[in-house]
């Protein structure tokens, strides 16, 4: 079942007009955001479906933008994210796409800066409620309600059970866990959500195991 | 967890305990929240949407766009002066759905229920009901709950997106949700909230999202006000010991079913019904040519 929580449906507290368009929206960048562990300088957004059509009168553009700036759905700065992204040298160009996607509400982030890029695909299910369904080619599934973590590595035998000894060794459970890959023997990308905070020396031990190439973690 | 209706009404029975009951200890175990966090946690929703009624009938509320505002007001001062014909629950309960729905639209602060576009039905119902019944605070917490569980199978059973399933999955699940806690509140049985759901669900069937300008205005403030005032005749009709022939799973349904073949011009694209007459159009070329000149 998708939703599970009341507060999904009695809530979430916002600045309106709409809730998958202008809080789902803040949510998808705000969660772009910590993905990309930091602010942008330069973000390409392309809207799709419902979102291309309507953006402009749900606040679809400044709630991104809000998001990317780090406001929540109830920050009242929402408003000005235009005139707040500009104060703060973050450069956004929105693209109306008329490729029809499989959800009507999705959007693709591109977010850059000097060395690093980051590419994303956010939908927006319904009630303020998202998901980050593509991350750098790798589809996958992540709502930013459990903390998670984000692992790159090479697609090999035993990465998985590594991954999964260093957090049993600490006493961290799983709650669901998805492995994607572009190509065989290639790069791969796990994505754990877990029950308890991933703590720094966990995040180390990770980084030095074979095959690893990257850990992030998010917490919302 | 309860999947459907059936089950949610089998727990109260089972254990004894009314409908907001089980939906707090599903939210302590799914969440591992304690008790006093859940309620806690719809007291804090509960002064922001008492504070968005307050706004939208006292103030002078505008949206950027010009399309609504005041409606609310104008409402509650004509139920005021004595001449409603609806009788004044019903009627404070349309005027506090629109004030909520015209303070969402001017990008003000509201809490979405099930979504900001049909954030008013839920606490428009609640807080004329307030005046009639003069509920506890906790009472009015737990009537938060129960529209939320009813909430919570609609949403895994069927939509509460109106570009999924038009607005019949917006402002018809908040009419059933309102209509099902305002059982509860007037003490009615978890069946009878049931009944409620069902009967106020099923006049909102087929119900199509067809926002003007794309702008969650017009129609959008107004359906908010036909929806409580179905809240508040479906609950009547329930605590009656009206019950409805179809029950209330068959109709969620049937409502996600009617989301599916519904075009796509009527799900939230604003580019059919109310959105494509002459006036729609004309309203939209008129407001972004508007936002055009001023950025």
């Amino acid at each position: 079942m998708k939703y599970r929580s009341v507060t999904e449906i009695i809530g979430p507290i916002m600045v309106g007009p709409s809730s998958s368009h202008t809080a789902g929206a803040a949510r998808i960048g705000r969660l772009a955001r910590l993905l990309f562990d930091g602010q942008p300088k330069r973000v390409n957004i392309h809207l799709y479906g419902s979102f291309a059509k309507t953006y402009k009168g749900h606040g679809t553009d400044v709630a991104l933008i809000g998001g990317l700036l780090d406001f929540d759905t109830f920050d009242e700065r929402i408003r000005d994210a235009k005139e707040h992204a500009s104060n703060a040298n973050m450069r956004v160009r929105f693209h109306e796409e008329e490729a029809i996607p499989d959800h009507p509400n999705t959007v693709k982030l591109r977010l850059e800066s000097d060395d690093s890029a980051m590419e994303l695909v956010g939908i927006s299910i319904g009630g303020g409620k998202i998901e980050i369904i593509e991350l750098n080619g790798f589809a996958l599934q992540l709502t930013g309600h459990h903390p998670a973590l984000l692992i790159v590595h090479q697609d090999r035998y035993g990465v998985i059970a590594n991954v999964a000894n260093v957090l049993a060794l600490h006493k961290v459970n799983i709650g669901h866990m998805k492995v994607s890959r572009k190509e065989k023997g290639r790069e791969a990308l796990m994505v754990i959500e877990v029950d308890q905070t991933v703590t720094d020396e966990i995040m180390t031990s990770l980084e030095k195991l074979e095959h690893v190439d990257q850990v992030a973690k998010l917490h919302e | 967890m309860f999947r459907n209706v059936a089950e949610l009404i089998e727990l109260t029975n089972r254990d004894g305990i009314s409908i907001s009951e089980v939906m707090i200890q599903q939210e302590i175990e799914v969440t591992g929240r304690s008790r006093e966090a859940v309620l806690t946690d719809m007291d804090e929703k509960l002064t922001i949407m008492e504070e968005a009624v307050r706004r939208g009938i006292e103030e002078d509320v505008k949206s950027v766009s010009g399309l609504t505002g005041g409606d609310g007001k104008k409402l509650e001062k004509y139920i005021e002066n004595g001449n409603g014909l609806s009788g004044d629950t019903l009627l404070r309960a349309v005027s506090r759905a629109m004030a909520t729905n015209e303070v969402n639209a001017a990008m003000g602060m509201i809490c979405a229920t099930p979504t900001a576009g049909s954030a008013g039905v839920v606490p428009g119902t609640l807080f004329s009901l307030k005046d009639k019944l003069n509920p506890t605070r906790e009472a009015m917490q737990r009537y938060l709950l129960t529209s939320g569980a009813f909430g919570l199978v609609v949403a895994n059973n069927a939509s509460i997106s109106g570009a999924a399933g038009g607005c019949q999955a917006e402002v018809g699940s908040a009419a059933g949700m309102a209509a099902a806690a305002a059982v509860e509140l007037a003490g009615g049985t978890p069946k009878q909230s049931a009944e409620a759901m069902a009967m106020a669900l099923k006049n909102m069937l087929g119900l199509v999202c067809d926002p003007v300008a794309g702008l969650v205005e017009v129609p959008c403030v107004k359906r908010n006000a036909a929806g409580a005032s179905i809240a508040m005749v479906a609950a009547d009709m329930a605590l009656a010991g009206i019950e409805s022939r179809i029950p209330c799973d068959e109709v969620i349904d049937a409502m996600y079913r009617i989301g599916e073949s519904m075009s796509e011009t009527l799900k939230e694209t604003a580019l059919g019904g109310l959105a494509a007459t002459p006036t729609g159009k004309a309203l939209e070329s008129q407001i972004f040519d508007l936002s055009a000149e001023r950025t």
